[in-house]
């Protein structure tokens, strides 16, 4: 099942999700990448049910390029995060949507962050958090490893040991995960780390 | 000739041109002149006082100048019921874009939905356009202290010194001469009262016919709307000795 997470460190910010396709019982797809780059400087991490997961994340997507395009300037990761919150809490009242937002952004006045959005519109500035049945087992590790100013290795080792503890202990453990960073140098993927590969399909 | 071209907005004249459009801002030129001067510590509004009786009371210590949110102010010189829907309109956008990205609004994104507002007056509808120019004054983030001018084409742009309203391309003039780069808040504020006692018709600048407002940053770091009291504003005004006539200032 799901496994969302992310965390700050020096000057860069993290997140990690587990890339399965999953309807009920069945897997489709273990390479499906969760991560959208929301724009130069900020990834957004969801899950969710995947329909909404996908047009809530593009629809974020194209207003924050939309403002950027009008205003010349980017938005800070607050105001995107603050921004999003409101969507999602303004599309709740019409009807209901299923997607958790990790958002990590890198701004040059205020260096990395992470927020956390739930499915209810719930936000909060986070160090480190998760989404999904792979939290129970990722925010334990990361509540006995983590600390402030972790230097990237710190990082991937701490995301790697949440991966093992996520794979050995959960029944419904996803095999694929990705890995997004992002610094003052923009937002990227990091790695992969797959324990099975799909047979590689030309894009959609 | 350009009679039958008058009486709509929304139609060119055969020249080109929009008559209603130029009528509302021959009609800022009879409106007190305001004045607005960059710093690199802050940005300076000054605004000519028209005095219309002496039992008039007034509810504010302002008539001209108008906070539109924290970290932005406007001075106005036109006609003043137009001016208080568009200062209403533009506190509105201000409030919704903290509502909205929990972050002050960008000046010139302010500067600039107002004016499409304004614009909206010379397209659509039969409607008149709004008789109104601004002098915004503001601070943020991403490019410091700025000074934009408005008119009631909706059209804007930002400047080191501007003037707006009576005589605004004499004052206009000698803010070009007299204008330098890095120049101090105090340094702005004498060279707005020079500008001001120069172009203004009464001979002497006295206190009740002048109001002055300033947006600063605080030691703390956070911005700052200042309206400077008449009784500071009778030191200035001896301190710089614009209170003789006109002529010995030059």
């Amino acid at each position: 099942m799901e496994c969302v997470f992310g965390l700050v460190g020096n000057g860069f910010a993290i997140v990690v999700a587990d890339s399965s396709a999953v309807h009920s019982i069945l897997v489709h797809k273990s390479n499906e990448d969760k991560i959208m780059v929301l724009d130069s400087h900020k990834l957004i991490a969801a899950s969710g049910e995947p329909g909404d997961r996908v047009q809530f994340t593009e629809y974020i997507q194209k207003n924050v390029a939309l403002y950027q395009f009008r205003n010349g300037i980017p938005l800070t990761t607050a105001a995107a995060a603050n921004f999003t919150r409101g969507e999602l809490a303004t599309a709740l009242r019409k009807n209901p949507y299923s997607v958790n937002i990790l958002l990590a952004g890198y701004d040059k006045e205020t260096g990395p962050a992470l927020y956390y959005i739930d499915y209810i519109a719930t936000l909060h500035k986070l160090e480190k958090g998760a989404f999904g049945y792979g939290s129970y087992f990722s925010l334990s590790m990361m509540d006995r490893h983590y600390h402030s100013g972790m230097s990237v290795e710190e990082a991937i080792d701490l995301v790697d040991k949440c991966i093992m503890e996520i794979r050995s202990r959960l029944v419904v453990a996803p095999p694929n995960f990705v890995i997004k960073i992002v610094d003052k140098d923009g937002a990227r993927e990091y790695a992969w780390r797959e324990s099975v590969k799909d047979t590689p399909v030309p894009s959609a | 000739m350009s009679r039958r071209y008058d009486s709509r907005t929304t139609i060119f004249s055969p020249e080109g041109r929009l008559y209603q459009v130029e009528y509302a801002m021959e009609a800022i030129g009879n409106a007190g002149t305001a004045i607005g001067i960059l710093s690199k510590d802050g940005v300076v509004l000054v605004g000519e006082k028209k005095v219309t009786s002496k039992l008039l009371q007034t509810s504010t210590s302002t008539e001209k100048m108008y906070k539109i949110d924290d970290h932005v102010a406007c001075a106005v010189a036109g006609i003043m019921s137009d001016a208080n829907i568009l200062i209403n309109t533009a506190r509105v956008q201000a409030q919704r874009y903290a509502y909205a990205y929990q972050e002050p609004m960008p000046v010139e994104q302010l500067v600039q939905s107002l004016c499409d507002t304004k614009q909206g007056y010379t397209q659509f509808g039969g409607l008149r356009p709004f008789g109104v120019s601004f002098l915004f004054a503001g601070w943020d983030k991403n490019f410091g202290f700025q000074l934009y001018t408005s008119d009631p084409s909706g059209n804007y742009g930002g400047w080191k010194a501007a003037a707006i309203g009576a005589n605004n391309q004499a004052a206009q003039s000698i803010l070009k001469q007299d204008y330098k780069d890095d120049i101090t808040r105090e340094e702005a504020v004498q060279l707005a009262l020079k500008v001001l006692s120069k172009t203004m018709d009464s001979t002497s600048l006295t206190s009740e016919k002048l109001e002055l407002a300033e947006v600063l940053l605080s030691p703390s770091g956070k911005v700052k709307y200042q309206v400077c009291s008449p009784e500071n504003l009778t030191k200035l005004l001896v301190k710089f000795g614009v209170t003789q006539p006109a002529t010995e200032t030059a």
